[in-house]
Formats: structure tokens, sequence, C-alpha cells
């Protein structure tokens, strides 16, 4: 029941943020802390000694199944293990990164904020925990709305525009989705006459290659836009930049992962050979942005739209990880997904701090910086430093990973990628010098860091700093998760070498 | 005699409120009491009769009257409109206050005629009480002060509708020479195709043209958007919806006789594809949001229609949850229109502007409605949309359901534009906020959504009976 709780407990804080703001509105805010930390305790007990389990689904810690509408084969299923455990970890952390983020940043509203805030978080949780694909999509809409809303209220000045270029990409992503997972459902249901949407039974349904390389686009299309992959990124930019602070660290932190979980968990385990069949097509795509997004970092004049395409580069090294598939390119992808929302996230962060002080984001009036606020230059510094993988940080070990991994399955895709991290260098080093490098700027009165905002970034940096030195608790608890998925996936390819049986529905195929 | 009683309570008890409205318009001096104070505690009993009735089954008046799930469940989806219909229809700034009784009863008299449709299993009863819910929508449309629009929608309503009815009963003529008979237990026995009898294709085919009319189906729909914007709000708010389920449920019944390969089936299945294409790319440029609404329900008669086109058990259920969560989606937004109308005019999308600000309760409702039109979860309207495409898929229309994803896309625009305005746009001058406590029965109808988005098992459970009664 606790991984109920953990979707249940913000969605329930949430209304109840709302309902309060009418009377007290501050009192919001110490709702959501309340939720997250006491979300963030529950998950601590859901932590075990031994990640190895052995069961024969899968090493799942724990789940849970609920009958919800059993006629149609839906269930309420959720299951934890070390895959998505650090991924509802890393949903806690940066919850409450946005929480601090957003304290002072929202002034108006409040109650509404905050609801949109634990409503979206919880969608993310849901998503993670899902294994019931109905369920999952149910999840991966529902998370939307309130993303939707925290754009489109409390973003900046284009965020009208932002907001609904953002919901289009991937709400109509998403439908795709939903046609390929009803397309999976039917073919299943007609192989094995039992209809149902439960992820464990549909792993291994035999599909022929053409409507397995329909299907497995269909879920990859939603991934990508999400993810988000070139050219499917145009969404992000916009997004990134005119969401509010709070917003901007969990779209970059949170929203891009469940693209790239949805990658690791279902595209490749459920369609193994389509999905190694495009492969080498979507590590060509990554591969472009990774550079290409360096590439546009290199030129934007705006703090946050630079790191937003930053963002890009970088989870251009996740995709590019995830199809070549092998253990050691996806244990670099998931530390990466961490580092990532780390540093992306202390960064946006750091830029909305920037942006209350200064009421600007344009890089060219910023510009001495340091002298003034001497404690948010160093965070800063430090954290472009992880971004452009300093080794002895987290981003290190995971591009490092990644890298390693990839050569063993294409040398020229891995030169091509390592060049990326090249321009890393040049575009992180940039920010700084252009921000809080050069001549100080003599009438600027600066306030620093608060001990609110340094809190949330000491936390972060600990947590790289922990991440580069010691990445074994992490590559620990994923192990078994991810041998299981590796596992699946080599399995089914050797099955479906056998032709699908006969009888198979010719209206089956979308 | 006592059961056949016990089986038409709702009927009955509707009748009962009927008859006391006709009392009070003759009976009454001019007091200008603003409406009948009763009204909506009897609309409320009535719902409590038909929950009590959802059991009844029988089949009464020469075979003519069928009490089954199926209209059961439909007497109750109207009387729960025609509650919320009455309760949105206060003040009504738009109506004299001395014909205010005449409104009610003639609101009353078609959500009767309505539920008698939802009964009716004889081709000549559905004919009557089809008739009897339009005759009182043909007085009520123009009853919008002296609102020059609202007679000119008066008058397309009655000219549609009469073309509409002329085209119906010409299919009848054809049905009773070919196939002899009315009823449609006898129908559903007879030979449909069109090697054995072309007549009776035609004629079913022209018979159901009556009900595409009735539920604004590509190509009838041409007086929907002109009825709504015309009319007043509260009327518009009962045309939008109830009449629907009135047509859906005699689809269902007539669909059901049908074989899935059947031509009907394809051109039900076309009409409805190009109903969802036209209504969705019509409703993108409107301005005036019941406009806007004319053109989604022109497109969500389409998606009702790729439940119909499954022809199966799940198929029709998902039919009938669709027009049900669709009658409480549209009251949701007509809700919102109705309070913010105080004087009774159009509202635009501009007149949203900065409802977050004036009225957060209101401004909630519209996005519920909004993205339950849309069909997003956690809202009703994506499980119904969901239970809609899972049949259709399952009898092979896959470019139906394609073509229905494809204009949820497209959908997707204009319904976020009414979420826009309510929540990111500011005023340009200070509009007045409207009541305290008016989001109230909005606020149950949105509930109401959500609850059946998070919990749609039993009622789709009971559509899904009823369904199987018709196909096993």
């Amino acid at each position: 029941m606790i991984l109920a709780f953990l979707i249940l407990i913000p969605i329930c804080g949430g209304v109840l943020a709302w309902t309060m703001e009418s009377r007290h509105p501050g009192t919001a805010r110490w709702i959501a802390l309340a939720v997250l930390l006491g979300n963030l305790g529950l998950t601590a007990l859901l932590v075990p000694a031994r990640f190895d389990v052995v069961s024969a689904v899968g090493p799942f810690l724990i789940s849970l199944e609920l009958a919800w509408m059993p006629a149609l084969g839906i269930h309420f299923h959720l299951a934890l293990d070390g895959l998505n455990l650090v991924l509802v970890f890393l949903t806690h952390f940066l919850g409450l990164t946005a929480l601090a983020a957003a304290w002072t940043e929202i002034e108006h509203k409040i109650g509404f904020f905050y609801f949109n805030l634990l409503w979206v978080l919880a969608g993310i949780m849901g998503v993670f925990l899902a294994l019931d694909l109905f369920l999952f999509y149910f999840f991966w809409e529902m998370m939307l709305i309130p993303m939707f809303f925290l754009i489109s209220v409390f973003g900046h000045a284009n965020r009208t525009y932002a907001s609904i270029k953002f919901f289009l990409f991937t709400q109509i992503s998403g439908l795709l989705m939903l046609l390929a997972i009803l397309g999976l459902y039917f073919i299943h249901g007609r192989l094995t006459g039992r209809y149902t949407f439960n992820y464990l039974e549909l792993l291994g349904t035999p599909l022929s290659d053409v409507s397995g390389m329909l299907l497995m686009l269909g879920f990859l299309m939603a991934f990508a836009v999400k993810l988000p992959a070139v050219p499917l990124h145009t969404w992000l930019p916009d997004a990134h930049t005119e969401a509010p602070t709070a917003g901007s660290i969990i779209l970059a932190g949170l929203l891009l992962k469940t693209g790239a979980y949805g990658i690791m968990r279902f595209v490749v385990p459920l369609f193994p050979k389509a999905a190694a069949a495009a492969a080498p097509f979507a590590m060509f795509l990554a591969v472009i942005a990774i550079l290409y997004g360096a590439l546009l970092a290199l030129s934007q004049t705006d703090f946050k739209r630079l790191v937003a395409y930053t963002s890009v580069s970088h989870m251009g090294f996740v995709m590019l990880a995830i199809f070549a598939w092998n253990q050691l390119a996806l244990q670099g992808a998931l530390i990466q997904i961490i580092c990532h929302g780390l540093s992306t996230g202390a960064l946006f962060f750091l830029a909305g701090a920037l942006q209350e002080r200064l009421h600007t984001r344009e890089l060219g009036r910023m510009g001495g910086l340091w002298a003034a606020a001497p404690r948010l230059s160093g965070m800063a510094l430090f954290f472009a430093l992880a971004s452009l993988g300093l080794p002895g940080l987290g981003n290190f070990i995971a591009e490092f990973t990644i890298l390693l991994g990839v050569y063993q399955v294409s040398k020229p895709l891995a030169v091509l990628s390592a060049l990326g991290l090249i321009s890393a260098a040049v575009y992180s080093l940039w920010i700084i010098q252009a921000a809080f490098h050069g001549p100080p700027q003599p009438k600027l009165v600066l306030a620093d860091l608060s001990g609110r905002e340094s809190a949330a970034l000491l936390a972060m940096l600990a947590a790289l700093v922990f991440l580069g030195l010691y990445p074994q608790p992490v590559f620990t608890a994923a192990e078994p998760a991810l041998t299981h998925l590796t596992r699946t996936a080599a399995t089914q390819k050797i099955t479906e070498a056998v032709p699908a049986p006969p009888g198979e529905n010719p209206h089956a195929s979308p | 005699m006592i059961q056949q009683i016990s089986q038409l309570l709702p009927e009955l008890w509707q009748i009962a409120v009927v008859l006391v409205l006709f009392l009070e318009t003759i009976g009454k001096p001019a007091n200008d009491a603003a409406k009948p104070k009763w009204l909506p505690l009897a609309a409320a009993a009535g719902i409590f009769v038909a929950v009590f009735s959802l059991k009844a089954d029988g089949l009464l008046f020469f075979k003519a009257y069928q009490v089954d799930s199926l209209s059961q469940f439909f007497k109750l989806a109207v009387l729960v409109g025609f509650f919320i219909v009455v309760l949105n229809a206060d003040p009504l700034p738009t109506v004299e206050s001395e014909k205010r009784s005449d409104y009610f009863l003639f609101l009353a008299l078609s959500a009767l005629g309505l539920m008698f449709l939802a009964s009716t299993v004889e081709l000549i009863a559905v004919y009557m009480a089809l008739e009897i819910s339009s005759y009182s929508l043909y007085a009520l449309i123009p009853l919008r002060g002296k609102d020059q629009r609202a007679a000119e929608a008066g008058i397309k309503y009655v000219l549609f509708g009469a073309a509409a009815t002329a085209v119906s009963l010409y299919g009848l003529s054809y049905i009773l020479a070919t196939q002899h008979s009315t009823y449609l237990e006898v129908l559903a026995a007879a030979d449909w195709t069109w090697t054995h009898s072309p007549l009776a294709v035609i004629g079913l085919t022209l018979f159901l043209a009556g009900f595409f009319y009735k539920l604004a189906l590509f190509p009838f729909h041409f007086w929907c958007p002109d009825v709504y914007d015309g009319t007043g709000n509260e009327t518009a708010a009962y045309v939008a919806t109830l009449p629907k389920l009135g047509a859906v449920v005699i689809m269902i019944r007539l669909v059901a006789m049908l074989k899935p390969e059947n031509g009907i089936i394809t051109i039900i299945a076309v009409l409805g594809a190009c109903s969802m294409t036209f209504g969705n790319l019509s409703a993108l440029i409107q301005k005036d949001l019941k406009r806007m609404l004319g053109f989604s329900s022109v497109s969500h008669a389409g998606y009702i229609m790729v439940g119909l086109s499954a022809v199966s058990a799940k198929g029709l259920a998902a039919a009938g949850y669709y027009s049900l969560v669709y009658v409480l989606m549209n009251l949701a937004c007509f809700w919102v229109i109705c309070r913010l109308a105080t004087d009774g005019r159009n509202i635009t999308l501009d007149d949203l502007n900065g409802l977050y600000k004036r009225a957060p309760g209101l401004a909630f409702i519209m996005a519920v409605g909004a993205f339950a039109l849309v069909g997003l979860p956690p809202t009703a309207g994506f499980m119904g949309k969901f239970f809609l495409l899972t049949s259709a898929w399952n009898r092979g229309h896959d470019w139906l359901v394609i073509i229905a994803c494809l204009n949820t896309a497209i959908s997707i625009y204009y319904y976020l534009n009414i979420v826009r305005h309510a929540y990111t746009a500011e005023a340009e001058e200070p509009l007045p906020a409207p009541k305290p406590g008016s989001a109230l029965w909005g606020g149950v109808l949105a509930t109401l959504l959500l609850i059946l988005g998070a919990f749609p098992g039993p009622v789709f459970h009971y559509a899904e009976v009823a369904g199987k009664l018709l196909i096993p």
C-alpha cells in the first residue's frame, strides 16, 4: 500500500493546499513541504537491505495490484524495483528543490501553484511506478495538465505560446502511444485469449515485423518528444525558458526523465526486435542531439535558454546509451539521468535566483557578478563544472560509463559523441565568464544566496560529489533491475525467431 | 396493472410534474414569481424515482414499450440532466416573468418525450416520442426576449426539424412496405442485406436521418451552431445535451438489429468520421463560446458513432456511457456560461479573461469541462473515449480509431484556448464577479466528471449489461 500512498499523499496534499488558499495562502508552502518530506520518509522505508531479490516476474521489491476495471484487464498495478526506486528518490529530491525555488518566487495564487506542483509530482511518481500500460498512460497524461498550468499561469512573458506548444507536442505524441498500447492489447488478447494491460504479461508478445515496428514507433514517439530527441525537441527551449523556476527544475529534472525511463522500461523490453532494428538510427539521432544541442547552446544569450539547450545535448547521451542496450551503458544512462537532473536543476535554480534579483536572464546584461554575490557565483561555477563533466563529479562518471558502453557497440558514434564533451566545456565556461566574471558593475546591489537557497544548492552539490566519488550504491540498486530488463529483451529476441502462430487477425495491426 | 404502474414510475412522475406546471400556466395571475420554487425539488425527486426503478423490466402497451436496463439507464440520465438544466435556468434573464411557467412546462414536456423515446420499440411510437420532445423545443428556442437571432434560430430549428422528420417518415414507409412490420423485435429478425431488400436498407438509412438531425451529425448539423448561438443560454444548455441522449438510445436500438458488416454501419462510421473532422475544424476559429460548443457537439456526435459502428455490447455500452459523459461535460461548460451571462448575452472567449481571479470556482469547472471534452485523464471524457476506441478497434475499424485520435489532437487546441482565457489572460476592464455560491452545482458536475473518470467501472458495467441485452 505504501506505493499507492506515495501517489495519493501528494494528490490529497495538493487539494488541501488549494482549499487553504482563500484563508491562509502561506500555509500551502508548508503543506507541500510536509507532503514531500513525509513521502521521502516513506520512500526511505522502502530501501531494502539487498536488491537482488529472486522472483519469477522480476526483481521487484514490492508491488501492489488492485482490480480497477477487471472486465477490460485493467489493474491498478504498481511495483518498485531498484531502477524506479532511484527515480522516485530523485523525484522527491527535485520536488523539494523546486519547492525551495518557488518559496519566494511565487507570490500570487499560491495555493493553486502548490496544487499543480504536487499533482505533477504525483503524476511523475505514477509514471515511474506503474506496471499496467493503461495506468501508465493515465499518469502520463495526468502530469500534463498541472505542468501546463505551471507554465501558462506562473510563467514568464511568452508563457502562453510556450505552454500551448508544450501541451500540443506531448499530448499528440501521447495519443500515438495510446494507439500503440491498444494495438498491443488486442494483438496479445487475440493470441492468448487474455485481454490485459499488464506489462509483465504483455512482455514477450510475438509480433510480426511490421506491427512490431509500428507499435514500437508509437511508444517511441511519445518518449522521444519528452526526452527530447532531435527533431522533436523544439518545444523544450520555449517551455523551459518561460516556465517559472520550479517548473523548469521539474521539466528538466523529472519530466525529461520519464521519456528515458519509458524507453528503458517499455520500448526495448516490449519490442526488442523492432528496437534493435531502429537502434542504429536512434543512436545516430542521439549523436546529432548531443552535437546540435551543444551547438545551439553556444549561440544563446538567454541564461535559461542556454541551459535548456544543454539539456538537449545531455539527454542525447541518455538516448545513445539506452539504444546501445548493454549493462554498462544503461548504468551510465541512469547515473546521467540523476546527475543531469541535479546539475541542470541547480543551474535553473540559479537562473531563477538571478532573475529574481536582476529581473533579466540576458547574459549580455550580466557580468561581474562575482564581486557582488560570491556565494551565488561560486555555486554557479560548481554546477557549470559538473555540467561539463569534470572528473570527480557525478556527470563525469555518467558520461564516461556511457562512452565505454557505446564504444562496445559502435566506435564511430562513441568518438563523435565524445566531441559533445568538448563543446560542453565551452558553453559551461562561457556562462561563467559572461555572467560572473568581467569588470564588476559598480552600482549593482545584489543579495547573495539566502539560507534556504544555499541549503537546497548545497544538498545538490553534496549529492553530485557523492555520486562522483562513490556511485556504487546506485549501481548496486539498479543492477538487478537492469540485468533483468536486458535479459528479457534478449530472451525474447530468440523466441521471436520462431514465426508467429497463424490466425493473427489482419485487423490487429494499426 | 399495479406491476405495470411500478414499471412506469419515472414517466408517471414526470407526467405529474408536467401537469402541475400546466395548471400553473393557466391558473396563475400575473404574479412575477421568478419560477416555480418546487420544481428543483420535484426534479431531484425524479432522480430518486429513476434510481429506484433502475431494475424495472417489462414489455408494455401492445409490445410497443420496452422497459429494460437500457431504457432505465437513459431515463436516469435524462432526469439527472433535467435536474441540472432546471437549476441552471435560474434566474433566466431573457424570458419575461409571465412566460416562465410555460418555459418550464415545455422543458419538462420535452424531457418527458425523451424518456418515452428511451423505451419505445415500435417505429411509430418512436416517431411520436420524438415529436413530443421536438415540438416543445420548437416553442422554447425562440423564447429569448425580443431577440431577432432567437427568432431566426427558432425558424431554422423548425425547418430543419420538419425536413428531417419528413425524410424519416418517408424512410419509415419503405421499411413498412418491405419488412411488413414496425416492431423492432420483428425487424431485428428480418434480413437487412442490400441484396435481399435494398429498399429496406434505404428506408432505415432515411429513418436514421431524423436522429442524425437530433444528434447534429454531419451532414445534418447545419442548424446546430446557429441555434445554440441564437437561442438563450439556458435553452442552449438543454438543446445541446438532453435531446442527444434520446437520439443515441434509439440509434443503439436500431444499430443492434444490424449485422456488423451491414452497409448502414459503414455509412454511420463514415458520417461519424466526417462529423468529427468537420466539427473540430470549424470549432477551431470560433470566438463565441456557444458556437464553439455547437461545433464541438457536432464532433462529439461523431465520436459516439465510433462506438455504435462497433456493433458489439461493449460498443453500444461505450456509446451510452459517452453520451452520459457528454451531457455532464457540456452542462458543466454551460453552467459557467449561464453564470457569467447575468444579462443573458452571448459569451465570447474574451469574456472568460481573468475568470480565475474573479471566480476561481467557475474557472475550475470550465477547466474540468474543457479537459473532459478533450478527453484527458483523470476526467470521465478520457474513459469514455477510451471505451469507444477500444470497441471500434476490436471490430477492426482501425481507420476510424486513427481518425478519432487525429481529431482529438485537433480539438486540443480550441479547448485549451478556453482554459487559457480563463486562467492566463487578464481582463482589460474589470468585469463584475458572479454571485458567490454560483459554482455549487457546477462544482457537483465537475466532481462527477472526475469521479466517473477515476471509477468508471460501476456505471460502465451497468451500460454493458444493458448492451448485452441487445447484442448477447
